[in-house]
């Protein structure tokens, strides 16, 4: 075996213009396999991350029906109430949390600094929904609830617009000249699967909102939560029953709200970013294909040239399994070589793209390892029909070759 | 002394559509160890077809062919590959080194195959060089030698594996006449000291003299054998370096 491998060195060394070449189409080829890959992943990571981000088990109810309210015009028409989010939580077996929730935009100020932001209702579960931690204080109680407290938590780019490096918590802010007092900071969620600054938040409890800031009584949104990932569609049905009864619609009628599943709108995301992988994987393998089939001609050029050589190599012994390994050996160097440097190109590329585009790359190493054994495979296969070709040659016949 | 080749009866037919040539038409002969043959006859009587038989290149149409007691005309692709490494050296016309690669390395090529390359063999190779007058010339590279020397290194290499038959088809075809005289020198030298057996195709007489036995051929059958009438190789060997 060392003595085959050294003379495949020898004749990949001997015409090195041609090998570097061979060599730079299997380069080219693993090399994209692996920035692709880590690219695909990256993105898929990035996505998953964020869908972590909005909460687990995440159901969303809005009063709106999703077919009829061009039509009808009922998008005014304000049908979801506390007692709804209430009774949900009561009476669905699968439905562990609710908040109820209000929004709206506008200005918050602290001191001379101004912010424009989303005001957002919530009750004392949306953090446990959104799976959301503090980083200081605390968060809105049932007792803030009740009592319609003038109090507030913050997200990290209020907290960077308003009060730069102080500590926000028990200092007062100011709503349409009302001063609420910060009693909590959350943690740092970064951008929603939309693209959305999910920190760009101030949370109230949703009856302050209500009363304090919009002046009116119904609610805009009910985040719910149900008991496990599984439960989800046994929730959407219980949700939907219930509120269908409460409020009295007759089998004939649509729903007047809407009822959305947080994981299957991601689970469609995940989908989407892993068909990507696939698509750009399976796009950089035909490059991989492509520098496998260089191979295949080169070997089959190098065996044709040396056919004198063969035929010599016959006359003294080599057996056709000598040749045949002689030339697949070659080839499997050859594209071991290339393999190598692919992967690190291809790490180096990636590296690059995740630094300079933002864009998150995920070097896995079972993607760097296939990709390699990708490459020699891809030596053998190709190499193989020319090896085969030079084994079977006649001895005489080679000998006699010009 | 024993019989190292015994042909009964060889035919070697080639088919090109629908003619039928026969390079090779009943051929019996026997040659026993440590002889040295001529083989002569004009060109297309075939004696290269015979020396490929011989040599385990190729395998005869028709009849029997044992070397060594062994019958190698029923010997696999395989099989043949393996006498031709233990049993059989060549020498050609036109040397057939491998360019791009080494004295040592052509020398040691039969080795590489017999997976046989140790210490005492490496030495072996050395002393081969130095016997061949080929001592220094290591790292060269066959084009880098004179005519003669590279026809000496394509000898050192078919001895390399101690071989019962050396087979040399026109080895001196592409020499001058005194470095063809070398060569003969370098083969009846072996023929005389190690006893191996030489089987040698010429055309010219003056080549043939150095044989102690002629065979002259004719459209593939054997014409004459005859012991050679001067046998030059008694009176040169002993002028050998
Ligand atoms: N591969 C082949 N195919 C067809 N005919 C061949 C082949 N090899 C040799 N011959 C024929 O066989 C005869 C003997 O050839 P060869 O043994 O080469 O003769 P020599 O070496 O004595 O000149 C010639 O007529 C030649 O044309
Ligand atoms: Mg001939």
């Amino acid at each position: 075996m060392p003595a085959l491998f050294k003379i495949a060195l020898r004749a990949i060394m001997r015409n090195k213009l041609r090998s570097s070449l061979t060599i730079l189409g299997i380069v080219i080829g693993v090399g994209a396999v692996i920035v692709m890959v880590s690219i695909g992943q990256g993105a898929k990571f990035f996505v998953e991350k964020q869908l972590e981000s909005l909460g687990t088990n995440v159901l969303i109810i809005i009063p709106i029906s999703t077919t009829h309210t061009a039509t009808r015009g009922t998008t005014g028409t304000i049908t979801l109430t506390v007692e709804d989010a209430i009774a949900i939580v009561k009476e669905c077996s699968a439905v562990s949390h609710v908040s109820p929730g209000v929004r709206t935009t506008t200005q918050v100020v602290y001191g001379n600094m101004n912010w424009t932001t989303s005001v957002s209702g919530a009750g004392p579960d949306y953090q446990i929904i959104r799976n959301w931690p503090l980083e200081s204080g605390r968060f809105i109680t049932q007792q803030d609830v009740n009592i319609m407290a003038k109090v507030c938590v913050l997200g990290q780019t209020v907290v960077t617009n308003l009060f730069g490096t102080l500590d926000p918590v028990d200092k007062w802010v100011r709503v349409k000249n009302v001063p609420f007092k910060v009693i909590g900071v959350l943690i740092t969620k970064g951008e929603s699967p939309t693209g959305q600054d999910q920190d760009d938040v101030v949370l109230m409890p949703y009856t302050t909102v209500q009363r304090k800031i919009m002046g009116v009584t119904y609610i805009g949104i009910v985040l719910a939560s149900s008991i496990s990932a599984e439960a989800r569609f046994e929730a959407i049905d219980q949700i939907t029953s219930l509120l269908r009864q409460r409020h009295r619609l007759r089998p004939h009628e649509e729903n007047d709200f809407t009822v959305i599943s947080q994981v299957e709108f991601a689970s469609t995301v995940i989908e989407t970013s892993r068909t990507m992988t696939i698509l750009l994987g399976s796009i950089a393998s035909v490059s991989l294909f492509v520098g496998g089939i260089g191979i295949m001609n080169i070997m089959l050029v190098s065996t044709t040239e040396r056919t004198r050589e063969i035929g010599i190599r016959m006359a003294v012994g080599a057996r056709e399994k000598d040749i045949l390994f002689q030339f697949l050996t070659e080839a499997t160097v050859l594209s071991s070589i290339g393999g190598v440097v692919g992967v690190i190109f291809g790490i180096a590329v990636s590296k690059l793209v995740s630094y300079s585009g933002g864009w998150p790359s995920l070097l896995s190493l079972p993607s760097i390892v296939v990709a390699f054994l990708f490459s020699n495979m891809v030596g053998i296969f190709f190499g193989y029909y020319p090896a085969r070709k030079a084994s079977r040659l006649n001895p005489i016949e080679a000998l006699r070759y010009e | 002394m024993q019989d190292i080749i015994i042909l009964e009866e060889v035919y070697k037919i080639y088919t090109m559509g629908e003619v039928e040539v026969a390079a090779l038409n009943g051929v019996s002969l026997t040659i026993r160890k440590g002889e040295f043959v001529a083989i002569m006859g004009a060109s297309g009587s075939g004696k290269s077809t015979l020396m490929n038989i011989l040599g385990c290149l190729d395998s005869p149409t028709k009849g029997r062919y044992c070397l060594e007691g062994l019958e190698v005309s029923r010997f696999s692709k395989n099989e043949l590959a393996e006498i031709r490494n233990k049993k059989l050296g060549f020498v050609f016309q036109s040397f057939n080194l491998l360019s791009r690669t080494t004295v040592v390395e052509n020398i040691e090529l039969p080795l590489i195959y017999s997976k046989r390359i140790s210490k005492r063999e490496v030495d072996n190779i050395y002393q081969i060089m130095q016997t061949l007058g080929l001592g220094g010339f290591q790292t060269h590279y066959p084009n880098q030698l004179s005519g003669g020397q590279q026809q000496r290194v394509a000898i050192a290499r078919a001895i390399i594996n101690n071989p019962a038959l050396l087979l040399a088809d026109e080895p001196t075809g592409n020499l001058d006449s005194a470095t063809s005289a070398d060569v003969m020198n370098v083969l009846c030298d072996l023929n005389h000291k190690i006893g191996i057996t030489i089987v040698l195709v010429t055309h010219e007489t003056d080549i043939a003299r150095y044989a102690r036995r002629v065979i002259v051929l004719k459209d593939g059958k054997v014409l004459s054998d005859t012991p050679s009438t001067i046998p030059l190789s008694q009176i040169s060997c002993e002028t050998t370096p």
